[in-house]
């Protein structure tokens, strides 16, 4: 479980979130959503610890981040696997070597350990035969499959993944949702995901939080979302035509 | 304003650079590589230029002292005290400035700009260091290799330029090379090359790492890179000079 507490972030002038609060339940897949430029990046980013709080905390399950040392900072990214907008894999290493890479840092592991966790993690998002290719050397779908194998090589207790599916043809998209989806519940992980794709919401939104204007506006889940009143959700998820005429069927 | 900012911020930057690695096994395999792309890949370069300057010097310093009160060995002790003083190490590190400077900036800001930083971060490595001790300590430690190479082909180029042309006698630049021979100009030579190491690598590698924005903006930090290294390796030249020889 993780809580957000009045989490703020500014950056010099500019505030891009006014304080959020909310809580990501573990074994579920938490969506966060908004327009482009609302806010989505910087708040993942946040919450992970990647750009520093201007106020407010995050607690994973009740250990406070801002009040943590290196140390145990460390530790706690150690249990964090995340997959990022580009994928983020290491250019000059193979497939392998980035999901190995992990293990390298942070097990003492034997070779064949290692070589064996690989081939589950590689196995798990449906991959064989691209070991010992460059991230360059494959397709964008796969790099993000080999980046979430990478995400998952130590068993992380929280996933966040930066728009899974941007740049993915639909069908794609879908294989890589359900994959996020079949891992969270198997592996009971508190996965946070960021997307502006309303097949995902519809697909997978256990929990969605919506932020504009730096604020949270609405949360609820899939099912409450289309009878949700809410002026800015409502011109967020139906600014699609398809959208637009399933709500006036219902 | 700026400046200081940037002093600022170096220093920090150097600061978490210099941490213990996580892994050693993972380090000294890291080290070895950079050894490899920043030095060995340099070689190259470092004999073609240093071939030329020593053969131009030789010829430029003969007809400059083209008198018959100067004895000819002079020209080989004036070529071999120019290229150990200042060319094989200034002027050598100063193209490698050029070389390893751009390729550690744009290699670390394309890891900047494509969140590869990010993901290193987020898995609790010390990127910084993870990314950047490496390079420090493989430049530092193959440079001096490179600047004794540099002067013996130097001195050698001088040799051949001379002989060949016939305005110094083999002889003659032979023994003007080792007539007075101070090997302290070679340590001073050393010394200085392991300090312009250090910058090339921390500098250009401290610009990749504050790359903001995209593809652009890695071409601008790997120009900065270059600019700002080799400004240094002229300042720290000067500095050095002054406390070492003086
Ligand atoms: N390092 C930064 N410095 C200043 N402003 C920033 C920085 N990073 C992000 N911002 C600003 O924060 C706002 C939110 O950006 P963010 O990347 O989080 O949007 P997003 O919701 O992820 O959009 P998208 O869906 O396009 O990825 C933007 O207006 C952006 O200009
Ligand atoms: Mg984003």
């Amino acid at each position: 479980m993780i809580e957000l507490v009045n989490v703020c972030k500014s950056f010099d002038e500019k505030e891009v979130l006014k304080g959020i609060s909310t809580v990501f339940q573990q074994g579920q897949t938490n969506l966060i959503i908004g327009q482009s430029g609302s806010g989505k990046t910087v708040l993942l980013k946040t919450i992970v610890g990647l750009l520093d709080m201007s106020s407010g905390d995050v607690l994973y399950d009740g250990r406070c981040f801002k009040s943590m040392n290196v140390n145990e900072r460390k530790s706690l990214h150690q249990e964090i696997g995340m997959l990022f907008q580009g994928s983020a894999l290491f250019d000059s290493s193979t497939v392998e070597e980035n999901v190995r890479f992990p293990m390298d840092m942070f097990t003492n592991w034997s070779v064949e350990q290692k070589k064996e966790r690989v081939k589950f993690c590689l196995d798990r998002v449906h991959l064989d035969n691209v070991n010992d290719l460059l991230p360059s050397e494959i397709s964008g779908g796969m790099q993000k499959r080999v980046a979430i194998a990478r995400a998952i090589a130590l068993n992380p207790k929280y996933l966040f993944c930066d728009e899974p599916n941007s740049g993915l043809d639909p069908k794609t998209s879908i294989v890589i949702d359900e994959l996020i989806q079949e891992i969270t519940k198997e592996f009971d992980i508190t996965t946070v995901i960021n997307t502006h794709d309303m097949n995902s919401v519809i697909g997978m939104g256990d929990k969605i939080l919506f932020i504009h204007n730096g604020k949270k506006h609405w949360e609820g889940s899939k099912d409450d979302i289309f009878i949700a009143q809410n002026e800015e959700l409502d011109s967020f998820i139906f600014a699609s035509k398809l959208f637009r005429s399933i709500k006036e069927k219902r | 304003m700026s400046l200081f900012y940037h002093i600022g911020r170096y220093s920090l930057f150097i600061r978490r650079v210099f941490s213990r690695p996580e892994k050693h096994g993972v380090f000294i395999k890291q080290v070895v590589r950079e050894i490899d792309k920043l030095g060995v890949d340099s070689l190259g370069i470092v004999i073609i230029i240093s071939t030329f300057i020593g053969a131009v010097i030789t010829l430029q310093t003969s007809y400059n002292i083209d008198m018959p009160l100067i004895p000819r060995y002079t020209i080989g002790l004036a070529a071999r005290d120019s290229i150990l003083l200042e060319f094989s190490s200034t002027i050598v590190c100063l193209i490698l400035a050029g070389k390893v400077g751009s390729n550690i900036a744009s290699e670390i800001g394309t890891m900047r700009v494509t969140e590869q930083i990010d993901a290193l971060d987020v898995m609790g490595i010390n990127s910084k260091g993870f990314l950047v001790l490496p390079k420090v300590v493989g430049l530092m430690f193959i440079i001096p290799f490179l600047v004794i190479l540099s002067m013996a082909i130097g001195i050698i180029g001088g040799w051949l330029a001379g002989a060949l042309t016939g305005v110094v006698p083999s002889s003659e630049y032979i023994y003007g090379v080792q007539y007075s021979f101070k090997p302290f100009y070679v340590v001073y030579s050393l010394i200085k090359s392991v300090v312009f190491g250090f910058i090339i690598a921390t500098v250009s590698s401290y610009w990749g790492y504050y790359t903001d924005g995209g593809a652009l903006e890695v071409g601008k930090s790997s120009t900065m890179a270059v600019v700002s290294s080799s400004v240094l390796i002229l300042l720290f030249n000067l500095l050095l000079t002054q406390l070492l020889l003086t």
